[in-house]
């Protein structure tokens, strides 16, 4: 039967065993499709281990260029004997394998086209024994793969440089392996299927690939960060190791060698956020980068900068919990713990990036947003924005400097008779602060998380105590305007969405399908707490309003049922998605048509 | 005023003054303070350049009670060392002076109190150890001894946390130990502290007047001043000063620190090198063996490279450096930006 072809329109799985050195060769075919013009999303989807455990590596290639997974796979290389048999359940019917010869796969679908390839008996003759023969098999599926979806040899040949740029010797032997699977393909396998890659002139120019993490650590270069403290903790850890290779590279005076930036690799996170709120203190700009068991440990020290008012950057790149959960899967399963971190009553400023230009225009922002409202501010990235490469327009060089907020210097103070460090002088609720080191008589005050007066004396005073709480909720209050403001796409419909962080991606895929099936759909992304007043402006202009996020417990639409009007609170609902891979349109398309339907029948 | 009462920066001695003590009177924690005020102003220290870094606990209410102009920060119990760190990583001309106690170090903040040393941040840290918890009403803290009892007459069972034998062990670069009551030990042994470069540890016994002050106690007054046994007589000699002190040859060791002042160790009944580990912890265990509270400054490497220099950070505090001089330039962005970020 002829088929029509399929063409840029599928989603490819590699399953490998992690360690095999998969992640290279899945991204020399990401790069090498991307380089075509065809605008790819990359999800790698890996598990806690360092070598044996099974990992995916998605590449999604769409005309309208979705940035989301997608639960249909079309196509899969099949290279880990451990769950070749799960994988082949998993792809679509109609769709295709790439498979290692020796699995029987073959006989338990007939709804798919299979292409058997040798890979081991191909390393044993092409490679020699040792330690980069099981590499090289995997430059061997890249070959294969681009000879049967039409990728040209010199963009992989592209890619492939740009992989290993720094191994020349590398490059020349993984391009053997990539010719190998090439030839084979050619003489051995009849293409009999339909999907195709076609290049598209200039489909991707001006963009290029770069994950959340490295953009968020561009960000705090940026900002001027110069202390940074840190536990290793998957999936952030690599926020803070390009801080440092940033640091070491542009940092560092060329004379001297001496290097303009501290950075402590903590005994655990309590530590590490303590010596972002002591540097802060004394007048540095620092960041601690984490995730959930991090945050968890440091609700302790982060109750002390709210209520001592001390400004840090906090950014917790989300994983998979409660407690260990699963280490390398991703989540938005802190939002609601981060918002009001510690004991007591507190409240902070939360920045929701769901772009790797968001993680580096937010970082940049959370440092004057703590400078400015002299408290911590939480960045909540995720794994899936922090750890995939994401395409991006270049990011942009900053135009205003920094902004270090109300801050006294001896000049300062030399003109004023007296000085209260949590007095509201300005009627905005926000004090004025001085840093150790500034050389007046009044400049010292005393920082502590016990109840304190106006002036940072010790204070037990009942009215005094209600006083400054009320102050840090008007401080808090101020903050609406001053985060980044929700993002809306409007045209009057009755049905709202509202999200945040990387399930946008899903959302701007389900709306087209969701209007396609006569279902339209105005879209509000929240891009900070505390809520901007648009927020419930915008429920309010809808008839039900479906609140998306990757967990359990919709947790941003308990945030919004306690933070908005009553009128406003009925017309919210929920759509959860939380088993640990990034959300797919079909996650909010099949409870949402099933929701309308049953408003439209009520 | 005559030039007499004024210390070498120009200074009297009432601006290293604090607010009055809340603790107990008599509690050892006060005369610990009236010490540290001494050293301050012997020293000469600018009450601007000082950060009063402390935890939780009755020792930790330590720094309001002297230089009431200096920043101070009260963190969290057992969390001074990182809030210590940060400060110092920020600003590295501020003399960070840490006070903890022996719950706030042994116990709760057994960790970070590691992890400074292992670092050795610049920053002297003194613990006022008296053995219990006294703002919770006497419990015992893990540096009591292994046999003595609490106020109600209870014995503690469980094993000791030396702080000086965990310190040594842990590679301090500065360990001494002294007694509250013990001013001319004290006083030459915290200017001293001053000018290490790197973690100093201080570990004073410091009686609780009000829980730990009675016969069973190893940290009473009483306990201290029959079981003391001073490794050496200090005396401290600032560097801009000329070595006056008058001692045979053979008979004192002097350390010699890197700003140029001395520290200057009379020799009492004991040889002991302070430059030797090992020998530091030997007479250590030997003088606990015998029930004796050994005091002195035990070790000092003055060769040692703190944080900050291991780090090459520059010698401007990093806190005033501005965008120009943190961002990257322009054509480095660009370059940057061409080459995919």
């Amino acid at each position: 039967m002829a088929q029509e072809a399929i063409v840029n329109d599928f989603t490819l799985r590699v399953a490998t065993v992690n360690g095999s050195g998969s992640q290279s060769s899945n991204l020399v075919l990401a790069t090498a499709i991307f380089r075509l013009g065809i605008a790819v999303a990359p999800k790698n989807v890996f598990p806690s281990n360092i070598e044996g455990l099974p990992t995916w590596f998605d590449v999604r290639v769409t005309p309208q260029g979705y940035q989301c997974r997608s639960r249909e796979i079309d196509v899969l290389v099949a290279l880990n004997p451990a769950t070749w048999q799960s994988d082949l359940a998993s792809v679509r019917p109609g769709g295709v394998i790439v498979h290692e010869s020796a699995y029987p796969m073959t006989t338990l679908r007939d709804d798919l086209t299979f292409y058997a390839v040798p890979f081991g008996e191909l390393a044993k003759s092409h490679f020699d024994a040792g330690p980069l023969r099981k590499y090289l098999v995997n430059m061997v599926y890249v070959g294969v793969v681009a000879e049967l979806l039409g990728i040209p040899i010199e963009s992989i040949e592209a890619a492939v440089r740009g992989q290993f740029s720094k191994k020349p010797a590398a490059a020349e032997k993984n391009m053997v392996a990539v010719h190998v699977g090439v030839e084979y393909a050619r003489a051995n396998l009849r293409k009999h299927d339909p999907y195709r890659l076609e290049a598209v002139a200039g489909g991707t120019d001006g963009l290029m690939f770069m994950d959340g993490n490295r953009s968020a650590a561009l960000g705090c270069v940026m900002a001027g960060c110069t202390v940074a403290a840190w536990y290793p903790i998957t999936p952030s850890s690599s926020l803070c190791e390009n801080f440092i290779a940033l640091c070491d590279r542009y940092r560092v005076d060329p004379q001297t060698g001496k290097r303009k930036a501290a950075i402590v690799q903590a005994e655990d996170e309590l530590a590490a956020i303590g010596m972002v709120f002591g540097a802060t203190w004394a007048g540095a700009r620092a960041m601690t980068s984490t995730s959930g068991p991090g945050i968890s440990l440091m609700a302790e020290y982060v109750g002390f900068g709210y209520y001592a008012e001390l400004p840090g950057v906090i950014f917790d790149v989300q994983r998979v919990g409660p407690s260990t959960g699963l280490p390398t899967r991703t989540m938005q399963g802190d939002v609601a713990f981060a918002y009001t971190l510690s004991h007591g009553d507190t409240k902070h400023i939360v920045l929701l990036p769901a772009t790797v230009g968001e993680a580096y225009a937010f970082a940049m922002q959370a440092f004057d947003l703590a400078d400015r409202f002299q408290t911590p501010v939480f960045v909540l990235s995720d794994l899936d924005l922090g750890m995939n490469p994401w395409m991006t327009p270049p990011l942009p060089y900053p135009e205003r400097d920094f902004d270090r907020g109300k801050v006294l210097n001896a000049h300062d103070l030399a003109q004023l008779e007296s000085w209260g460090r949590y007095r509201d002088v300005d009627g905005d609720a926000i004090p004025y602060r001085t840093l150790p080191g500034t050389d007046h008589p009044n400049a010292g005050y005393f920082t502590r998380g016990t109840g304190h007066d106006e002036a940072a004396h010790y204070s037990e005073d009942a009215a005094t105590f209600a006083r400054n709480l009320d102050r840090l909720v008007r401080k808090h209050d101020a903050a609406r305007a001053a985060v980044p403001q929700p993002i809306v796409d409007e045209a009057g419909h009755a049905v709202g969405l509202i999200a945040y962080g990387t399930t946008h991606h899903a959302i701007v895929e389900a709306r087209d399908r969701l209007n396609d099936a006569g279902i339209p759909t105005d879209y509000l992304r929240v891009c900070a707490l505390p809520f901007a007043p648009e927020v419930q402006a915008f429920v309010e202009r809808h008839e039900r309003v479906y609140v998306v996020e990757q967990n359990r417990d919709g947790q941003l639409h308990t945030l919004l049922r306690s933070e908005l009007a009553t009128h406003a609170i009925e017309r919210l609902r929920s759509i959860r998605h939380y088993n640990g891979v990034p959300i797919d349109a079909r996650a909010i398309i099949d409870p949402l048509v099933d929701a309308e339907r049953a408003a439209v029948t009520a | 005023m005559t030039a007499t009462n004024v210390n070498i920066i120009g200074l009297t001695r009432d601006v290293y003054k604090g607010l009055p003590s809340t603790l107990c009177a008599g509690c050892g924690h006060n005369s610990i303070t009236n010490h540290l005020i001494k050293a301050l102003y012997e020293y000469g220290v600018q009450p601007h350049r000082l950060a009063k870094m402390s935890g939780i606990g009755c020792s930790s209410k330590t720094p309001a009670y002297f230089v009431d102009s200096a920043h101070g920060f009260n963190s969290l119990h057992g969390r001074m060392p990182s809030a210590a760190t940060g400060a110092k990583l920020a600003n590295r001309e501020l003399l960070v002076l840490g006070i903890s106690g022996d719950g706030d170090t042994a116990s709760i903040g057994l960790g970070q109190f590691a992890h400074m040393i292992r670092r050795n941040i610049d920053c002297t840290y003194i613990v006022e150890n008296n053995g219990c918890y006294g703002l919770t009403k006497g419990q015992f803290s893990a540096t009591a001894d292994v046999g003595s009892s609490s106020k109600g007459g209870k014995r503690n069972e469980y094993e000791t946390i030396d702080i000086c034998g965990v310190a040594l062990e842990l590679g301090a670069t500065f360990v001494a130990r002294s007694f509250s009551g013990d001013g001319k030990q004290l006083v030459p042994l915290l200017e001293a502290a001053f000018s290490h470069r790197g973690t100093a540890i201080l570990d004073i016994v410091s009686p609780c007047v009000t829980f730990n002050d009675h016969e069973g106690s190893t940290k009473s007054y009483a306990h201290v001043k029959e079981h003391g046994f001073a490794l050496h007589a200090p005396d401290f000699i600032a560097g801009s000063q000329e070595i006056v002190v008058d001692y045979e040859p053979g008979a004192a060791q002097d350390v010699e620190f890197e700003d140029g002042s001395h520290v200057i160790l009379r020799k009492l009944d004991v040889e002991h090198d302070v430059t030797d580990r090992l020998g530091a912890s030997r007479i250590l265990h030997q003088t606990r063996e015998r029930g004796e509270l050994l005091t002195g400054l035990l070790y000092v490497d003055t060769k040692s490279r703190d944080f900050c220099e291991r780090e090459a950070m520059p010698s401007a505090p990093l806190a005033h450096l501005g965008s120009s001089e943190l961002r990257i330039g322009r054509d480095d962005w660009a370059a940057l930006m061409a080459a995919g970020g």
